[in-house]
């Protein structure tokens, strides 16, 4: 956003008050000002900023960092169901490498996951939809779209399970009206976790709305009219104007649904069921981790399997952050 | 149940944090366990004793009767506060695996037959040996199978509350429009394969079904397997690789492919139960407590109960819910009291008056076959002569898992029931050998 700040004449355009006011919560003369050069020295100020921060520290040392460092610790034992345990060094993790349960599973959840991302696209084009100035009813439309993503996802999984159904459901009757045979949704490998990413899509795509359509609020109205008066189309404003300054919080956003996706679980239980044969052969790598530590009750070899999705969603988040220097536009 | 599954909320803002969830999930449950089990040490308490106790149970639906066993039972002790905890069956087993390591039990609570083995093996649970000496159990008073059940290693954990065996719900109405005699008494395998798939190709044209299998062993094939002469379980190995335990697999794929039940395809997406509940199913094989499931339903008056058939031997699965007590329990003697009232003939009575369940004690069964008298609910009585019971080991959630993934592919034809039912029993042979 470093060339609207620096475009002359455009703080002093009566345009910018309209800018002002399309974002409440932001503070349109930060931009011009130089960075404060204190930032980042938390360590130069003694102990007082720690101090601040120490309720919180403290929550996620206990919550978090211990029980991580605990799995960590476990995953090297052959862990008894009611405690006790002996060392097994790292017997679980060759066992987990040869298990054609750990790839089988890890590709169910990329497959999802990419489903799952088809989402954004989706929200970028809904989003901007929703902003465009005038429309009517737009507050009820986002609520509308937001309301998947407040419900409870075995409420979710419940109704979709009906929909899916392959003899009595909604979604093959509508197909059988243009002449298609749809499968057994939810009993084919395959088309199982196809049915499942579908719904994860649905009910993810209230929360990216959300956040992109804030997004939108920070683009400033003026670069569309300039846009408009230099006679560029709808669509070249979308390309050229929304997209570009909307990757900021388009990054947020992948961020967050790969890795909610790689820890699908909830809806995958629910949809499928227990009990489905299917399963096995769509399971996630959570429902993997799930099944080995409270089903079977195998639990240090559970431990390996969540360290190894930590690993997996951490190296995930890392590339990304890597790689969104060269599309993420920062201001 | 675990935090492995994250609320929408905390979804996306705490997603990060989430990731280590997982890790929370699990060592949440380390720590404390392996208690040593209980000695079995029994003294029935003094009428004065106080003390507070936990009462951990899974059925909504039988909270009023153990209240009246409850009220009755404070008749006696005035000052022992029983508090019940009911947690939904699907997070029953997993809350307690995590009360046990903390040992946080409950200090009385029900326990199944396929957990039996993990909790009574890791001396988690309080023998009633100590009550048995002292005459205040009597273990001839319930059904041989569901005591021997609760047997582990020689030691009794607890006595069946109650008790249930399976039979085949049979709608009349489905057999009168498909123009199909209802069978009388005893009938045989081959009688049952020829009724269901002439009710399946009488009525196709409303998507009718004259049987259905299943996923659910304990209503399906574990009986085809005992009256087939085979075994689930046999000792320490697995007993599918048997010829007789494959003829009783068999039995099913034969059904699905003469076309007298709906594919496993379909029985995934809709359950035999809903067939049957939705009018399109003549014959479902399920359990005496899915009686509650038909009481003040339109199917009502049109539902009766069929033996099973016989194979090479007449046979049904039994199994029931054991009260038992926690070895940790800070109020041992309290909960033992309650453990050894809840057995007795006066609670037994009135948890069949009740109606939700059929008592375990012999003869306070009555009230249950009253509950539909046109449905011939003597059948599952009557059967519990003639039962084994359900097959379990000390971890059967390892080999249960197994069979879930290996056995629709015989059912559904897709490969050769002996192929399976071997690959099937080296599985479970290998699950078994890690107990």
């Amino acid at each position: 956003m470093t060339s609207t700040s620096h475009r002359p004449g455009s703080s002093a355009s009566p345009l910018t008050g309209r800018a002002a006011r399309a974002r409440p919560g932001g503070s349109p003369d930060r931009k011009g000002d130089p960075q404060p050069p204190a930032r980042g020295r938390i360590a130069g100020d003694g102990f007082w900023p720690w101090l601040f921060v120490s309720p919180l520290v403290a929550g996620i040392s206990v919550f978090y960092f211990w029980p991580v460092l605990q799995t960590a610790f476990y995953s090297l034992t052959d862990w008894g169901v009611f405690g006790g345990w002996t060392f097994a060094g790292v017997e679980n993790y060759v066992a987990l490498f040869a298990d054609p349960s750990l790839y089988l599973s890890l590709g169910n959840t990329l497959l999802y996951t990419a489903i799952v991302l088809l989402g954004i696209p989706i929200a970028v084009y809904l989003a901007s939809l929703l902003n465009l100035p005038g429309l009517r009813f737009a507050g009820l439309y986002r609520v509308l779209f937001f309301l998947p993503y407040v419900a409870m996802p075995t409420a979710v999984a419940m109704v979709w399970r009906v929909i899916f159904n392959g003899d009595f459901g909604l979604l093959n009757h509508a197909l059988a009206l243009v002449g298609i045979d749809g499968p057994y949704w939810i009993s084919t490998p395959g088309a199982a976790t196809v049915a499942v990413a579908i719904v994860g899509l649905w009910s993810s795509l209230g929360f990216s709305l959300i956040v992109l359509a804030a997004g939108l609020k920070n683009i400033p109205p003026e670069m569309y009219e300039a846009a408009e008066l230099d006679g560029a189309s709808r669509s070249r404003q979308f390309r050229s104007i929304t997209v570009p300054l909307l990757t900021p919080s388009i990054f947020f956003v992948t961020i967050v649904t790969v890795i909610s996706s790689f820890q699908v679980f909830d809806l995958l239980y629910a949809i499928l069921g227990s009990s489905n044969p299917v399963l096995p052969r769509s399971m996630s790598l959570v429902y993997f981790f799930y099944r080995e530590g409270f089903v079977t009750n195998d639990k240090g070899y559970a431990a390996a399997i969540a360290m190894v999705i930590f690993l997996i969603i951490g190296i995930v988040t890392a590339v990304q952050f890597r790689l969104q220097k060269r599309w993420v536009q920062s201001d | 149940m675990s935090p492995s599954f994250p609320s929408p909320a905390r979804r996306g803002i705490a997603a990060l944090a989430g990731v280590a969830g997982l890790a929370l999930a699990l060592s949440g449950c380390s720590g404390g366990g392996g208690a040593g089990g209980g000695s079995g040490e029994y003294t029935a308490p003094e009428d004065d004793l106080s003390a507070k106790i936990t009462y951990g149970v899974w059925d909504q639906n039988q909270v009023p009767a153990i209240q009246e066993n409850i009220d009755a039972f404070n008749e006696e002790y005035p000052d022992v506060d029983v508090t019940v905890n009911v947690t939904p069956y699907a997070e029953y087993w997993t809350k307690l695996q995590t009360q046990a390591s903390s040992d946080t039990l409950p200090d009385l609570f029900w326990m199944n037959g396929p957990n039996i083995g993990l909790y009574g093996s890791n001396g988690q649970l309080e023998p009633i040996t100590g009550a048995v000496d002292a005459g205040d159990i009597d273990l001839a008073n319930y059904p041989e199978a569901l005591v021997d059940l609760y047997n582990i290693d020689d030691v009794q954990y607890g006595v069946p509350k109650d008790f249930d065996t399976i039979g085949i719900w049979a709608n009349k109405a489905l057999f009168e429009q498909a123009g199909v005699p209802l069978p009388e008494g005893d009938w045989t395998w081959q009688e049952f394969q020829d009724t269901a798939a002439a009710i399946s190709s009488a009525l196709s044209a409303q998507g009718i079904y004259g049987g259905a299998g299943g996923m659910d062993g304990q209503t399906t094939y574990y009986n085809t397997i005992f009256q087939a002469g085979g075994s689930v379980i046999d000792g320490d190995t697995s007993g599918y690789d048997t010829p007789e335990a494959q003829a009783g697999i068999q039995f099913w794929t034969d059904l699905i492919a003469s076309g007298g039940s709906p594919s496993i395809q379909q029985l995934t997406d809709t359950t035999g139960d809903q067939w049957f509940t939705s009018g399109k199913l003549a014959m479902y094989w399920g359990g005496s407590w899915f009686r509650s499931a038909i009481t003040d339903t339109d199917l009502a008056a049109n539902v009766t109960v069929l033996p099973l058939p016989t194979g090479e031997e007449q046979a049904t699965v039994i199994h029931g819910v054991s009260n038992v007590v926690s070895a940790a329990s800070k109020n041992k003697q309290a909960a033992q009291a309650l453990q050894v009232f809840l057995a007795s003939e006066d609670a037994q009575q009135q948890q069949g008056d009740a109606g939700a369940v059929i008592p375990a004690f012999t003869g306070t069964q009555s009230a249950f076959t009253e509950s539909l008298p046109d449905a011939n609910l003597q059948v599952f009585l009557d059967a519990a002569d003639y039962a084994e019971p359900l097959p379990v080991s000390k971890n059967s959630a390892a080999w249960n898992a197994a069979e879930t993934e290996l056995l629709p592919q015989a059912f559904s034809g897709q490969r050769p029931v002996a192929e399976v039912a071997e690959e099937l029993a080296e599985q479970m042979n290998a699950a078994l050998a890690e107990e």
